[in-house]
């Protein structure tokens, strides 16, 4: 507690400069890699590093019974891992708080973006596609939400799903999901009156609140103010405006 | 949100229960009405029926979740198994209602002098006992006035309201229909006296635009809902002796 005290000072040090600790300018994202089809058992995958932040993705695709009140659509699901390797603070057992809400968050970005038809999934009386996400964090540098939303997106472009023939699943041939729109997500973090973007670990120590957004090109797809900090109107306006003009930035990499 | 319904939401300018498109439904708040909690109230928001209570600051447990430069807050937010016209619901936090009760203490912790208060826990119950749409809204209307009267010193009495689309329009204060079958919802908890948003989250597909019309439909709502609040939180004061 003491370290993270002392870790904290430096970042509000920093920003009273209009500097980040790391050098970055406030808009800043840390350099992002996206690999596609790393695990061959998924249907789809993908890794995202974002600077020494890790994300791994997979989605298993599988037969489900469509919701009562869905009769006609397939089933999303995205559900999320906080590794107890990814981090010290990480610990073993069931699904936390932070975990639970970044799941969350990211799967009303994709499933609001409606770009993919859920009703493409349908097969037959009672019997659907799930699509089955699984974000697993595997090492925490900050800013997971992106992190883990970019990655989602990126093993959900090119997902592969299984023929049903005979009451039997062929997961030998495929066809390819149609996933168009994609959302973007971009978390922003305020500490003090400054607002930056893509916040590191330390950073997210000093951040009085977050506010994540995910936009398609023509959208607002999902919201998630956090911390007990605030912000107001107009802030959130100009984050809107900011995450808009950025997105085919970010979508670029996958 | 985002299921099919062939009825309109909208007919004539008039949403479903008659209501214009910037109008609230109707709210009672009754403050004190548990004895054992140090605060409580219980609010009816259209079909929304939400008992709150607030123990606390009282000391933390375990003891490792405390913190020795401020107070610990702690919200559960949970719908009841009736509260709902469908299935029998569970007793237990669901994914949902973990999420809300995160952003709901994260709201609290906003307003509450947390500093004044190391090592201990404020813990804030939230009980939705009948649920009609934005039910994390009015929980939290209700929830500040149990916190302002267990005593809990607050910067302020925040709020909560929704706003969403339906059949393209805007509108206000979303009931369970409009938020099942509109295309967007909105939950914002406000800070009256400085008008800082504490509480955002949006589900559903709004414009910037939008986004924007909905923000100020929700500032204007302010000044109704605060009023209810004071009114509500004064009449527990009015009928008590003055002792010297």
């Amino acid at each position: 507690m003491i370290i993270e005290e002392v870790k904290k000072d430096t970042v509000i040090d920093f920003l009273k400069e209009k500097k980040r600790i790391d050098g970055r300018s406030f808009d800043e994202y840390r350099p992002i890699t996206v690999e596609k089809n790393v695990i061959s058992t998924a249907e789809g995958s993908a890794r995202v590093r974002l600077g020494k932040t890790q994300v791994l993705v997979g989605v298993k695709v599988d037969l489900g019974v469509p919701f009562k009140d869905r009769q006609d659509e397939g089933i999303l699901s995205v559900s999320a891992e906080f590794l107890p390797l990814a981090s010290p603070t990480f610990e073993p057992g069931p699904p936390s708080e932070d975990s639970i809400e970044l799941a969350r968050v990211v799967d009303r970005g994709i499933r609001s973006s409606e770009g993919i038809d859920l009703k493409s999934l349908y097969i037959e009386e009672e019997k659907v596609w799930g699509i089955y996400v699984d974000i697993y964090i595997l090492d925490h540098d900050g800013n997971l939400i992106d992190a883990a939303a970019l990655a989602s997106v990126a093993a959900l472009d090119g997902l592969k799903i299984p023929k049903y023939i005979d009451g039997e699943v062929i997961r030998e041939t495929s066809t390819i999901l149609n996933f168009n729109p994609k959302p973007a997500s971009f978390t922003y973090s305020k500490i003090g009156k400054d607002i930056i973007a893509d916040a590191s670990y330390v950073e997210e120590i000093a951040r009085d609140a977050r506010l994540t957004i995910a936009v398609t090109d023509q959208h607002v797809v999902a919201l998630q103010k956090s911390g007990s900090g605030s912000f107001t109107k107009d802030e959130v306006m100009n984050l809107i405006d900011n995450s808009f003009k950025k997105r085919m930035d970010l979508l670029s990499y996958i | 949100m985002g299921g099919n319904s062939s009825e309109p939401l909208i007919i004539d300018g008039k949403r479903i229960d008659g209501r214009l498109l910037d109008q609230l439904r109707e709210i009672t708040i009754k403050v004190g009405i548990l004895n054992n909690a140090n605060g409580s109230a219980q609010i009816h928001w259209g079909g929304n029926n939400i008992l709150t209570a607030v123990y606390g600051p009282r000391e933390c447990f375990p003891k490792r979740a405390a913190n020795p430069y401020h107070a610990v807050v702690r919200c559960r937010y949970i719908m009841a198994p009736f509260s709902s016209l469908e299935e029998h619901g569970r007793t237990r936090p669901n994914r949902r209602s973990i999420e809300i009760s995160k952003v709901l203490k994260e709201a609290f912790e906003n307003v509450i002098l947390t500093e004044k208060y190391p090592n201990s826990v404020v813990e804030i119950f939230i009980e939705v006992l009948e649920g009609n749409g934005s039910t994390r809204c009015a929980g939290l209307t209700a929830a500040s006035l149990a916190l302002a009267a267990a005593g809990i010193p607050m910067k302020d009495i925040p709020f909560a309201i929704s706003f969403g689309k339906i059949d393209g329009e805007i509108v206000l204060d979303l009931k369970k229909e409009e938020d099942n079958y509109g295309d967007a919802d909105v939950a914002m908890a406000i800070k009256p006296l400085t008008n800082e948003i504490i509480l955002l989250q949006m589900d559903g597909k709004l414009t910037r635009e939008e986004i924007l019309k909905g923000f100020e439909m929700a500032f204007d709502s302010a000044k109704i809902i605060t009023k209810k609040q004071r009114d509500a939180l004064m009449s527990l004061y009015e009928n008590e002796e003055i002792e010297d």
